[in-house]
Parts: C-alpha cells; sequence; structure tokens
C-alpha cells in the first residue's frame, strides 16, 4: 500500500512537471552532456516495478536490475562513479514525458522502440540491449496451452504500452469477439488484478512476465504461454536534436557489448590495459581519446567495464542460472552476433 | 482614513467636495494618487496586465522550447485510428446515416476514444453524484438523531470516512473487496440470474428482439392517459392519483393486445466469460463506490452543520406546534438548512467529479485513464493535457452554473 500512494504522488507531482516544466521552456542552447557533467550525477529515468530490469526495493530504498545497470554504466562513464545516479521511478505512461520535459537526462526503462515512438514522441532511441518478445501468462488450472485458444478471454496488461495495441491486433487479426483488455498503471498493479482473478491472462514482454512469476509464493500456478506475439526490441532513449547527447549515451551502451566481444570483463581488465591488439588500448583508452569529440573522457569505456561489467556479465548478473529471474541467453536474440545472435558493436575507431 | 475601504463601498469622495445645500457644487480636482475610484482602477488594470503578460509569457516559452526540442503542437491526431481498446463505455456514432449508442471499437478515431473516456466519467459522476447527496442527507440527519445507535453509527462512519485518503478506499474496494468476489466459474446465480463475481456483477437485462414501434406506441397512449386522469383527479379534488392509475391501466392493456417487443437476455458462464446479460464491473463498482462513500460523509457534514446552525427555538416551537419529528424535519428544518447547504455541497460535487480522475488506479477507463492512453499511443501528451484540462474545466464551470442556478431559484421560493 505505502508503495502505491507513493506512485500516486510522484504522479501527480510529474503532470505538474510535464506542465511547468514544458511551459518554462528550457533553452537548448547547450548539449545536456554539458549540464550533466556540471551537476555531477546522472538523473537517470527508471522502472521501480518490473523485477529483473528495474526493481526498488522498499526496504533498503536501492534500484536494481539490468536497465539500472545502464544508468550506472553512464554513470561510471562520465564521473568514475557508478553511484552518481540520481533514479527516478517512471510508469510506462509517463516516460516519454519525462524526456520531453527534461525531468530525467535518459530513460531505461524496458521500452520498445518503434517508429512512432521515435517520430511522434519526440524522442531518441539507443542501441537496443535487450531484445523480447509479447507473452501471455495463464492461470495453470484454466488449462490453456496456446495463445490461439483465448478468444473472449479478459486479459489485462501495462497502460502505455506497445503490448496494448499489439494484444488489440492480434484480437483483430483472429477476428475474435466478446474479449475485453483491462490496462492497469504499472506492472504492480496490473499483476495484482491478474492475481486476484480479475483476468483470465497478463499480456506483457516475456521478461516481465517472467520477473512477476518469479515473485509471487505461487509461482507455479501460472503457465507462461509458448508463443511470442511481437518483436520488442528493448532500448533507452533521450531527447530529440541532441546529437552530442545521444552519440555519447549511444557509445557507452555498445562499450558493454565491445568489451564481451573482446573477452573484456570487470575481473581481467587491468590485464588487457597494455595490450598488444591497439584497437584494443584504443577502447580502453591507453592509446589515443576515443569519445572526446562527444566529451566523453578518455577512457570511458574501461570505466564502464570496471565498475559495470560487460554485457555477458550485466545479463549473467540479472538473467543468469543463479538469479531469481532466470532467462536463457544461449542461442537467442540476446547472444553475441558472433554466436548467432543480435548483440553487435559498430567498431571503436 | 477609515471610509477608504477598498472596493469603494464606502462611496469615496471622488472628484467633488463641499456640497452645498442649495444643490451647486463647487468641483475642485483631487490628485489621482488620492483619488480611490482612479487607484482602483488603476490597480485591476495593472493585475490584469501582470495575469495576461505572464500567460502569454508561459505561453510562448513552452512553444519556444517545444520547437527548441522538436516537439510539434498540433492537434491533427484526433483523427487518427487509436489501434487500441477501451474496456467499457460507449459513444454516440453515426453509422449509415443513423445516430447509434455502441462501444468504442480500435478502428475508432483518438476523438472517439476522448469521447468515450468522457462518458464513462459523467457515468461514474452523474449517478455519484445524486446518490452521494442523497446518502449524505440522510447520515446528516442520522447524527443529530435522537436514536443514539444511529447518531453513533453516523459519526463513526463519517470520521472514519472523511479521515482517510479517497485513493486508499479506491484500493480498498477493488482489491480488496471486489477482487475477492468468487471467481466467475464459482459464483452462484442468485435469483436465476444474478451472479456477483470478481469479474463483476451480471444480471438479466432486457434486449429488444421484436418490433419497437407498437411498443412506443402503447408508452406514449399512457402517458396521454396519464396527464388526463392528473387533470380530471385535480378538477374534481379526488386527489392526484388518477394519472398514475390511468398510466397503468392503459400501459397494461396496450402491452396486453401488442405484447412485449423484449426477451429477458440472462448471463451465463461461456468458456472465459459471462455472456449475455448485462455487466457492471468491478472496476466502475469501485470507483463509483469510493467517490459516493467518501463523498456523502463531506455531505452529511455540510448537513449537519446547515441544521446546526438554524435556531434551536424553529425545532422547539414546531414541535410544541404538534408536528412530529419528521414532520419538523421536512417542513421546518430541512427547507431552511437547504439555502444554507447549498453553496458548499456545490463544491462537493465539483470534487467529486474531478475526483473521478483517480479511476485511473483501478483500471477504470475515464477520461484521464484514456487521456493516458492516448498520449503514449500517439505521443501527442501535451495536446492530450490542454483537451483534458478544456473538458474538466468545462464540466466543472458546469456543475457550478447548475448548482448557482439552483441555489437562486431556493433563494427566491424561500427568501434570502
Amino acid at each position: 500500500m505505502p508503495q502505491l500512494s507513493r506512485a500516486t504522488t510522484v504522479r501527480a507531482v510529474r503532470l505538474t512537471l510535464v506542465l511547468v516544466l514544458v511551459l518554462a521552456g528550457v533553452a537548448a542552447a547547450q548539449s545536456r552532456l554539458d549540464t550533466v557533467m556540471e551537476r555531477g550525477r546522472l538523473i537517470c529515468g527508471v522502472n521501480a516495478v518490473n523485477p529483473g530490469f528495474g526493481f526498488l526495493d522498499e526496504a533498503t530504498g536501492n534500484y536494481s536490475g539490468f536497465d539500472t545497470d545502464y544508468c550506472r554504466a553512464v554513470a561510471a562513464a562520465l564521473f568514475d562513479d557508478p553511484t552518481a545516479v540520481e533514479f527516478v521511478p517512471l510508469t510506462g505512461g509517463v516516460r516519454f514525458s519525462a524526456i520531453q520535459t527534461g525531468e530525467v537526462d535518459v530513460v531505461f526503462r524496458n521500452t520498445t522502440h518503434t517508429l512512432t515512438r521515435d517520430s511522434e514522441n519526440a524522442v531518441d532511441f539507443l542501441p537496443v540491449n535487450f531484445h523480447d518478445g509479447q507473452g501471455v501468462m495463464v492461470r495453470a488450472d484454466l488449462g490453456v496451452t496456446s495463445v490461439l485458444e483465448l478468444e473472449g478471454a479478459t486479459v489485462c496488461t501495462n497502460q502505455g504500452s506497445t503490448t496494448e495495441a499489439n494484444w488489440t491486433d492480434f484480437v483483430r487479426n483472429q477476428g475474435w469477439q466478446g474479449g475485453q483488455l483491462l490496462t492497469f498503471e504499472d506492472l504492480a498493479r496490473t499483476f495484482a488484478a491478474f492475481h486476484g482473478g480479475r483476468c483470465d491472462a497478463i499480456t506483457s514482454d516475456k521478461s516481465q512476465l517472467v520477473g512477476v512469476r518469479a515473485s509471487v509464493d505461487d509461482a507455479d500456478a501460472y503457465v507462461i504461454l509458448p508463443e511470442s506475439l511481437s518483436k520488442e526490441p528493448l532500448a533507452g532513449f533521450t531527447f530529440q536534436n541532441d546529437s552530442t547527447w545521444h552519440g555519447a549515451l549511444t557509445w557507452i551502451v555498445h562499450a558493454l557489448v565491445q568489451a564481451e566481444e573482446s573477452g573484456i570483463t570487470s575481473q581481467n581488465i587491468d590485464s588487457f590495459l597494455d595490450s598488444d591488439d591497439v584497437a584494443i588500448r584504443r577502447f580502453l583508452g591507453t592509446e589515443g581519446s576515443l569519445g572526446a569529440e562527444f566529451g566523453l573522457p578518455t577512457g570511458f569505456a574501461a570505466r564502464v567495464i570496471r565498475h559495470v561489467g560487460n554485457y555477458g556479465e550485466v545479463y549473467e548478473r540479472h538473467f543468469g542460472e543463479g538469479s531469481p529471474f532466470p532467462i536463457p541467453r544461449a542461442g537467442t536474440l540476446n547472444d553475441l552476433h558472433s554466436r548467432g545472435g543480435l548483440m553487435f558493436a559498430p567498431p571503436f575507431r | 482614513m477609515g471610509s477608504a475601504r477598498p472596493g469603494g463601498v464606502a462611496r469615496p469622495p471622488s472628484g467633488r467636495r463641499g456640497g452645498t445645500d442649495d444643490g451647486t457644487v463647487s468641483v475642485t480636482s483631487v490628485p489621482f494618487w488620492r483619488d480611490v475610484k482612479k487607484l482602483g482602477l488603476l490597480a485591476q488594470v495593472a493585475a490584469a496586465v501582470l495575469a495576461l503578460g505572464l500567460t502569454a509569457f508561459l505561453v510562448v516559452t513552452a512553444f519556444r522550447g517545444m520547437v527548441a526540442r522538436g516537439i510539434p503542437f498540433t492537434f491533427a491526431f484526433l483523427g487518427a485510428e487509436a489501434g487500441f481498446t477501451i474496456s467499457e463505455g460507449s459513444l454516440l456514432a453515426i453509422e449509415d446515416g443513423r445516430l447509434v449508442w455502441r462501444p468504442f471499437r480500435p478502428t475508432d478515431t483518438y476523438l472517439a476514444a476522448f469521447v468515450t473516456g468522457l462518458m464513462n466519467t459523467l457515468r461514474v459522476a452523474v449517478i455519484g453524484i445524486v446518490v452521494a447527496t442523497s446518502l449524505g442527507v440522510f447520515v446528516g440527519v442520522g447524527r443529530l438523531a435522537k436514536n443514539g445507535l444511529l447518531s453513533s453509527l453516523s459519526f463513526a462512519y463519517v470520521e472514519l470516512v472523511r479521515n482517510t485518503p479517497l485513493l486508499l478506499q479506491m484500493f480498498f474496494w477493488y482489491f480488496a473487496v471486489f477482487l475477492n468476489l468468487p471467481a466467475a466459474r464459482e459464483a452462484a446465480a442468485w435469483y436465476g440470474g444474478l451472479i456477483v463475481s470478481n469479474q463483476g456483477a451480471f444480471l438479466p437485462w432486457p434486449r429488444v428482439t421484436g418490433s419497437l414501434g407498437p411498443f412506443l406506441l402503447v408508452l406514449v397512449l399512457a402517458a396521454v392517459a396519464a396527464v388526463v386522469g392528473h387533470r380530471w383527479g385535480r378538477a374534481t379534488a379526488r386527489g392526484g392519483l388518477f394519472g398514475l392509475v390511468g398510466f397503468f391501466v392503459v400501459a397494461a392493456a396496450g402491452i396486453a393486445v401488442v405484447g412485449l417487443p423484449f426477451t429477458l437476455s440472462y448471463p451465463e458462464m461461456g468458456r472465459f466469460r459471462i455472456a449475455g446479460g448485462t455487466t457492471l464491473s468491478p472496476e466502475f463498482a469501485a470507483v463509483l463506490l469510493s467517490l459516493v462513500i467518501y463523498t456523502a460523509a463531506f455531505v452529511a457534514e455540510v448537513i449537519r452543520g446547515a441544521i446546526q446552525s438554524l435556531h434551536a427555538g424553529q425545532t422547539e416551537a414546531a414541535r410544541a406546534l404538534g408536528l412530529t419529528y419528521g414532520q419538523t424535519m421536512r417542513l421546518v428544518v430541512l427547507p431552511q438548512a437547504v439555502r444554507i447547504a447549498i453553496p458548499p455541497i456545490g463544491n462537493l460535487h465539483l470534487s467529486l467529479m474531478k475526483n473521478t480522475s483517480l479511476a485511473v488506479a483501478v483500471g477504470y477507463p475515464d477520461l484521464f485513464n484514456v487521456y493516458r492512453t492516448i498520449g503514449n499511443q500517439s505521443g501527442r501528451s501535451l495536446e492530450g493535457v490542454v483537451i483534458v484540462m478544456i473538458v474538466y474545466l468545462a464540466l466543472s464551470l458546469l456543475i457550478s452554473g447548475a448548482i448557482n442556478a439552483y441555489n437562486r431559484r431556493v433563494m427566491r421560493t424561500w427568501g434570502g
């Protein structure tokens, strides 16, 4: 309960901000990168209720998750300090306004990159950091084994999500009648309604379903159906028309993948600093000043790897075998391109 | 000094000084900084310029900020296809040249989605205002009742409800009460058709199966009979019940001849959902119930305050004349209390209407909830917020206008 009322307060404050800040009109004379460097810390929009991606531990006040580690990676690159982050919890409904108004510097909040969002929301997306697909979870005792059996079902999902529109498309394509789609503010409430029996099924990105399923005591009472309804390439995003800031963020995101390609981890990075390979020395900043044109400090990639790790390490930490929400990676789209996946970094030179 | 009250109440001696008995006035000019009227005017002009300037500044900077960020400001999206569904609610639409009342469809426009949200807001606000006011009057009178049980129950209700946040109550009703009702397939069907489950309440509902024309004709005839009966009853001083009698006699006879064009549709359990009949969704029920219960507590306090502000002698005199408690309330106390209570109750109606926007918390698709989906799916958040603000403003002005009109009528009828 306290979490819910706080979320509402936050929402109310943010709605006010949408108006006040837009009305106050922030002059975009300098790049956001300068603003962030002057401020000395990053303001990062994240999910607070999605275990695995972004989750606020109410007891300790700490944020944890795959996406929140990307915020830490940016802070590490800019300030050599992964803790120089102020996390701002965002619901799906307000994440774009938070960027439009300049409330946050960047958003890493399991957000699907789509054409409409690129064009209409006045944001620019960063490289995809997680390839997801829309899934459907049902109560096991319903006896449903395929999404195709769900004609007429009541389905719950998150408001303002691509899944909301995808499910509508899916139902239209199937020509189904009599079903109902209920939307809630965030995953916590959507799942509460599903858990309470209001809906027969819940639909969201599969990784999210894995997360919420693992967070309840009666996990076995729910099954995630095998089908994927859509491709959901999840990516961070930031302001439109600020190519310096966008470029800096883009290459910080690429750095995590490049590190894994080169086999550099947070543990063995010191042995690479004086590598025989010029490309690696350049990547880690021991030679040249890669990224300086963006205003990035020399050796930003080394800072990211040292503090946060490479892509594989971050993935393993949050979705690996030993994690609370295991999502297999080998052979999926999230594997490196060299192993048949889609994770790829353009050359650092 | 003492006469220079703001607003010119004390008739400032503007521009004239020293009138004489024979009617001639010696006009001497007063410097404008000592002229209350001119100063007042000046202050108003200054305030207006300041307010307009501030608004203009905010609007201009908003647009400059949006241009700098490359955010367009356009309402063109309203005509585009929405592509999402709304869980409940209908809208007026034109189909094949006919005006129909039908549920929202994903192929409708964003504008239609806004209208559907507005309809849902109105549905919950109008019912809520009527029920909350009636309940509040009962509780308010109950608080002053001689009956100890009734007055302490009313007291407990008011204090409990008034002192907890509305949002919390909404969560309570939705997640703790309605979602804990039995699941649809386990719920018992009462009275042959009423099913109350955590997917909503389902009840039998008439569905048009025959031709509506003859039935409507019968209704018109019955209405005519009602008017004639009423007039006749009044004219012959036999009482006003004849209108009612006339209506039912004619209606019953007519229906016996043409038959009812309706059949009752009963809710039946399908694979997932209950089909047939009509549905009251748990979201709607939670929003309505929490708004009614919350607002009624405030109405009760207003009513209690209004009654207590009347002189005790009113009640005592009425009772001394032999009126019963009920008669005293109905004929003496409440008519006077209503005059005092109308303006504050109008405010409560306004806040109930605006509080419907909390419905987003439990997934009821009211205007604000639908706006959030629209803003996110279309990317036109700011435009959406402008629309929503204008609509809420219009609704508020409508309600306060209605209350003011009613207030004036009451004042005329019973004196001010």
